[in-house]
């Protein structure tokens, strides 16, 4: 039995967390720009912030986690973690609700947004659930502190599955496993192995070993030898920030988490920027491109190619630029600038 | 003026006949190469130095080769060495060697300045920053265990004792060389405990120091600013891990691991390298290495040794070959050989009319 294809797009649910500070006005332009590109995309607004659940415990509220269950796609602006005290991370909390083991980010170059690096083309997987940051830390006696760091074989592998994959479906050429296997021999040793074991079901990627200080020598000198990067998440955490600071820091930076069951969550990593809220001068790009992202993960690459070329285009063009990009122009002007070039398009 | 190091608490090895003993590890990949051309160097310049020769085959599980190696150390109280390749086919029990050299000898700070080079074509200018890395606890610990199959624990050991010590030195070589600021690197809002105690002690060291600036920056966030803004740095001290990724970024920053000299201190012993402890395999007996980092931390050697002359004489002729004459190996950019490099040197050495012997 044939299925047809059907000749009208879908329109798909997306869950949406504006998030905090400037974070509703940069949603609010992600939403103009996608509606002017006709993005079969349906907003749901949801806030996570955290309430306490039946028996004390921190959980997001139960309508915000039916809605991601659902659509299985989020989109996210910054969230601030309030100061009270027992107040859990919120992103920790999301992280931990959705299982979002793989934290992804493409490193590519802006033409038009110049920094001392061209040509950077990049991503970077990281493990987002163990290593370093399982929290698990103790004094020993008065003056020694022990933080543990656990590597396990299944959270490994999963990590090592994904970047494949990754590369596999986004034509990338290499996975490089990033690693001091030299000094923790054990915990990246195994890291290493399940990496090596995942590399065999896929030899049509290229994949290749480097130590953490290797990686970070070599990529301040030359990032253009490097394709996908698979490692823990300390390595992980500090490389995707010096590869954002390539191409020009977190304003720009997009970024994705996968989680189990099909979820997966696209946000801008930067902060929450108090001082500018409400103020019509936020630069909505790392979330825009979030969004691109998303769109490409939802296979939807034809409005994703159309809405990223608008924004680099209005960047390489200078005219329009919020404050952060060098210019002195408001977020309402650069994305209706966006909006424009989109409709030039069609 | 080079640095010299803070030797108000290490007196110089024993001299005999005028001459000083210093252990030699020729290590793996280009270490043996570079440090014989150290030693012609030496011998032209007539450098009153004897090298005790210790070889640490990487091959073998036994500790014997490393603690012959440490042995030597503690009779002879320096070192120049090579980096000892860790292999991974061996078994997780078989420690680095490296490493197992640097905590028996409780070698606790290690230290790199690094330099932008006018000769050397990068993307950053104006780079001047001396990083001060805890060099025998925290993630290098080498404390593992499988618990259950498949759930591996490393543990990250942070000591009030170790954190104070190490914070000691980084102030006390600022304010010896008329240095600023002090950023204490670190990842104390999700390492709360480890971190948090390291950045304790930072703080109290520098509250004995009110004429040095003191903060603090989140490794991830230091990364990201090294990357595009190098220029704001001056001192940086922070735990073991990140100061392996820090080093390698900012030698990375002023040209490549074949420029930058590296040297661990203990309150007993001092032993060189290079900053980033490559083995260079690839690049092994092709004469292509850059002898640049090895020769100028023998020059850091020297100046340990109270051998300030030679020190400079040697150093001036390397920064002179980097800048003026420009002749550069292929790390830079250029098509030097290895030997040509070193001929260049020890001809300008010869020039300034010093004692040489014949070559």
């Amino acid at each position: 039995m044939y299925t047809h294809t059907h000749t009208f797009k879908e329109m798909q649910t997306v869950t949406l967390i504006p998030g905090d500070g400037i974070g509703p006005e940069i949603s609010s332009a992600v939403m103009k720009i996608f509606e002017t590109a006709k993005a079969p995309i349906r907003w749901e607004e949801r806030n996570v912030t955290a309430i306490k659940g039946p028996g004390g415990r921190w959980m997001i509220p139960p309508d915000a986690k039916e809605s991601m269950d659902k659509s299985k796609i989020g989109l996210k602006g910054p969230l601030k973690t309030p100061i009270a005290a027992g107040h859990p991370s919120m992103n920790l909390l999301l992280r931990k609700t959705f299982d979002l083991y793989a934290n992804v980010r493409p490193c590519i170059s802006i033409e038009g947004y110049k920094t001392p690096y061209t040509d950077v083309n990049l991503v970077t997987i990281r493990e987002n659930t163990e290593g370093e940051y399982s929290g698990i830390e103790h004094v020993i006696v008065d003056g020694v502190v022990q933080s543990i760091k656990l590597i396990t074989e299944d959270a490994s592998r999963r990590i090592a599955e994904y970047a494949f994959e990754y590369a596999r479906n986004n034509q990338r050429n290499s996975v490089t496993a990033v690693h001091k296997a030299n000094i923790m021999r054990m915990s990246d040793g195994l890291f290493l192995r399940k990496c090596r074991e995942v590399a065999e079901n896929y030899k049509d990627i290229k994949f290749t070993e480097m130590y953490l200080d290797t990686v970070c020598l070599n990529m301040v000198q030359d990032p253009t030898q490097f394709d996908v990067l698979v490692m823990p998440n300390l390595y992980g955490d500090i490389l995707s920030d010096l590869c954002a600071g390539l191409i020009g820091g977190l304003g720009v930076t997009p970024s994705g988490n996968i989680g189990a069951n099909g979820v997966a969550i696209f946000e801008s990593v930067h902060g929450t920027a108090p001082d500018i809220a409400g103020l019509d001068l936020a630069n909505p790009t790392a979330l825009l491109l979030s969004a691109v992202m998303m769109l490409r993960h939802m296979g939807l690459h034809d409005y994703g190619n159309k809405i990223q070329t608008a924004c680099f285009d209005t960047i390489r063009d200078k005219k329009v630029l919020t404050k952060d990009l060098g210019g002195n122009s408001k977020c309402s002007e650069f994305t209706a600038d966006i909006c424009r070039r989109i409709q030039d398009l069609d | 003026h080079y640095p010299h190091t803070p030797t108000s608490f290490l007196p110089p090895p024993a001299k005999y006949g005028g001459r000083h003993t210093v252990t030699l590890i020729p290590g793996d990949g280009i270490g043996p190469e570079l440090l014989n051309h150290v030693r012609e160097v030496f011998r032209f310049s007539c450098v009153p130095v004897d090298f005790e020769v210790v070889h640490v085959n990487s091959a073998v599980e036994t500790e014997d080769d490393i603690n012959n190696a440490i042995t030597a150390i503690r009779r002879n109280g320096v070192a120049l060495k090579g980096n000892i390749e860790t292999k991974h086919t061996m078994a997780p029990s078989v420690k680095s060697r490296n490493n197992l050299l640097r905590t028996s000898l409780d070698l606790y700070a290690n230290v790199m300045h690094c330099q932008s080079l006018p000769g050397v074509q990068t993307r950053h200018k104006n780079i001047d920053i001396m990083i001060i890395r805890e060099n025998t606890e925290g993630e290098y610990s080498s404390l593992e265990h499988e618990s259950v199959s498949g759930v591996v624990e490393s543990l990250k050991i942070i000591t009030r004792n170790n954190s104070l010590r190490i914070a000691d030195y980084a102030f006390k070589l600022a304010r010896e060389k008329g240095r600023r600021r002090v950023t204490a690197v670190h990842k104390a809002n999700i390492m709360k405990l480890g971190d948090g105690l390291f950045l304790q002690c930072c703080r109290e060291v520098a509250s004995g120091y009110p004429d040095i600036t003191f903060d603090s920056m989140i490794v991830d966030n230091t990364t990201m600013q090294l990357v595009s803004k190098p220029q704001q740095f001056d001192v940086m001290v922070m735990p073991n891990l990140y100061g392996n990724v820090v080093s390698n970024v900012c030698a990375g920053l002023v040209g490549g691991p074949g420029l930058v000299p590296g040297a661990n201190y203990g309150h007993v012993y001092a032993v060189f390298e290079t900053a980033t402890r490559n083995t260079g395999k690839s690049i092994a007996n092709r004469n292509i290495a850059n002898p640049t980092a090895m020769l100028l931390a023998s020059c850091m050697m020297l100046d340990h040794l109270k051998l300030y002359d030679h020190a400079s004489s040697i150093r001036n002729a390397i920064l002179n070959t980097m800048n003026e004459t420009r002749l550069h190996t292929a790390d830079i950019g250029g098509q030097g050989t290895t030997s040509e490099v070193v001929q260049t040197i020890m001809r300008f050495i010869q020039s300034k009319g010093q004692l040489t012997s014949e070559y």
